[in-house]
């Protein structure tokens, strides 16, 4: 099975290469002229006070890390999909408490009001 | 590679070398009518918006205007390459490569028609989800690279919505699975067969609801495009983008669309197969494309006519609604198909 993994690396080898291959290309044709005003930040009309890295809202992490909660929690649903035919009745009711146990996770996030923006 | 003009032409390769040059030119037939079909999708695009408001849309270059496409293209070809004095140059340029690489070799397990495959992965839907997961990556590197406040906002906020609905996506994903017994793609073309009747959307209707609109939130296509937002934002992570670097992260976001259309087509109906038997003459990959055309219709129908949402009205809907219902249907589905002895 491991064979069906080859095309994939050539795929990807040319993939990369031909976005080289078109940035290349553009900055080779096209005339290269930049000055301080065309390189300045884009700001509107001023220029940039300072570096644009800043403080942002803990929100974001929030969302960052109750995603690694539930693309992991799907990560494991992947295998149970596939093989429940074989596992019946008690892996069904397996996971069904494994994703109960989740829910009141989840049912806590949202009473804390992780899940509000505004 | 059995084929007679192939042999008739590398015959002298070297074994190893035959199957290499066999695989590019494989590769080489998803990648130049898929690139072509990008250019002409948003001519379309751009068609089916203009007819909605009674405008007419380009016309002026090639016929009808058909050659748009290639115009912008080229015109975006002979622009500078511009890269901001602040920016952190080497990432700069990874991001729109990375945004483009992926949105591309997603491609290699789609199924066009039985064995029609370039890569008959078993665990082709994975493949396809963890590619689409990584999509954020040259987002997140185009904002912070780019040195510019708009960027980083448009970075972040385009993050967050990304993996907030790739959540929905998931739970969707396994709830289908369920029904199939496979991770491999072809498989779940080939559950449905049996003419229409068959097709999953029927069988999953709010899962295809679901999917349908997780996937407009996911390559930012309106109603969900605030990372672009160009009434706050300018443009969100692309701000600083000129030239053939923007123009990567143009036809990456076509082409990702592109694959949502034929994730939805292969899912939810029937794949290559005709919804009735005595269409069964008509080629396997021209249903596809036929089926992938409609969502993309349907997609420019929903960028046409809704407006914009807010962005707590985004994550609302994403993590308070859709995110429920797929975790409930995921275990409502398994349960079904114990129920029904689908496993």
């Amino acid at each position: 099975m491991l064979s069906e993994y080859f095309p994939i690396l050539v795929f990807i080898a040319i993939a990369i290469a031909m976005s080289l291959a078109f940035i290349g290309a553009a900055v080779l044709i096209a005339r290269q002229n930049p000055d301080q005003e065309k390189t300045s930040t884009y700001e509107c009309g001023f220029e940039a006070i300072d570096s644009a890295h800043i403080r942002f809202d803990v929100r974001f992490y929030l969302v960052a890390i109750l995603f690694i909660i539930f693309d992991l929690e799907v990560a494991f649903l992947f295998p149970w999909a596939v093989a429940l035919g074989d596992i019946g009745l008690y892996g069904f009711f397996s996971m069904v408490l494994f994703l109960a146990i989740l829910t009141v996770g989840f049912i806590y996030e949202w009473r804390k009001g992780a899940l509000e923006w505004e | 590679m059995d084929n007679a003009v192939f042999q008739w032409l590398f015959a002298w390769l070297p074994e190893l070398l035959q199957s290499l040059v066999w695989i590019v030119i494989l590769i080489m037939a998803i990648l130049l009518p898929l690139l072509l079909a990008v250019a002409f999708l948003v001519y379309f695009d751009r068609k089916i918006w203009a007819a909605m408001q009674l405008r007419r849309g380009p016309n002026v270059v090639g016929p009808f205007g058909l050659l748009q496409s290639f115009a912008d293209g080229l015109k975006l070809l002979f622009k500078e390459t511009l890269v901001p004095a602040g920016a952190n140059k080497g990432i700069f340029f990874i991001a729109p490569v990375v945004t483009f690489s992926l949105a591309l070799i997603a491609w290699a397990v789609i199924p066009w028609g039985e064995g029609i495959v370039l890569a008959n992965l078993n665990v082709g839907i994975l493949y396809i989800f963890a590619i689409s997961s990584l999509g954020v990556y040259g987002i997140l590197m185009a904002g912070w690279a780019s040195n510019s406040r708009y960027a980083f906002l448009g970075a972040l906020r385009s993050a967050a919505q990304m993996v907030s609905y790739e959540v929905s996506i998931g739970f969707v994903l396994v709830a289908v699975l369920v029904w199939v017994g496979s991770l491999n793609l072809s498989e779940v073309v080939l559950a449905q067969s049996g003419g229409v009747g068959s097709w999953f959307v029927f069988s999953h209707f709010p899962l295809f609801m679901i999917f349908l609109i997780s996937a407009m939130a996911e390559t930012n296509r309106p109603p969900f495009d605030l990372p672009e937002a160009e009434a706050e934002l300018v443009a969100g992570y692309q701000v600083e983008y000129s030239s053939m670097a923007f123009g990567l992260f143009w036809l990456g976001e076509y082409t990702n669309i592109l694959l949502m259309c034929a994730m939805t087509s292969i899912l939810f109906f029937g794949g290559w197969q005709a919804p009735f038997a005595f269409l069964d003459f008509i080629p396997g990959p021209l249903w596809l494309m036929i089926k992938m055309a409609f969502f993309f219709f349907i997609f420019a129908w929903v960028k046409a006519t809704v407006p914009r949402y807010r962005y707590d009205q985004l994550m609302r809907l994403g993590w308070k609604v859709f995110l429920p219902i797929s975790l409930f249907a995921v275990v409502a589905y398994g349960g079904a198909a114990l129920a029904l002895g689908r496993v």
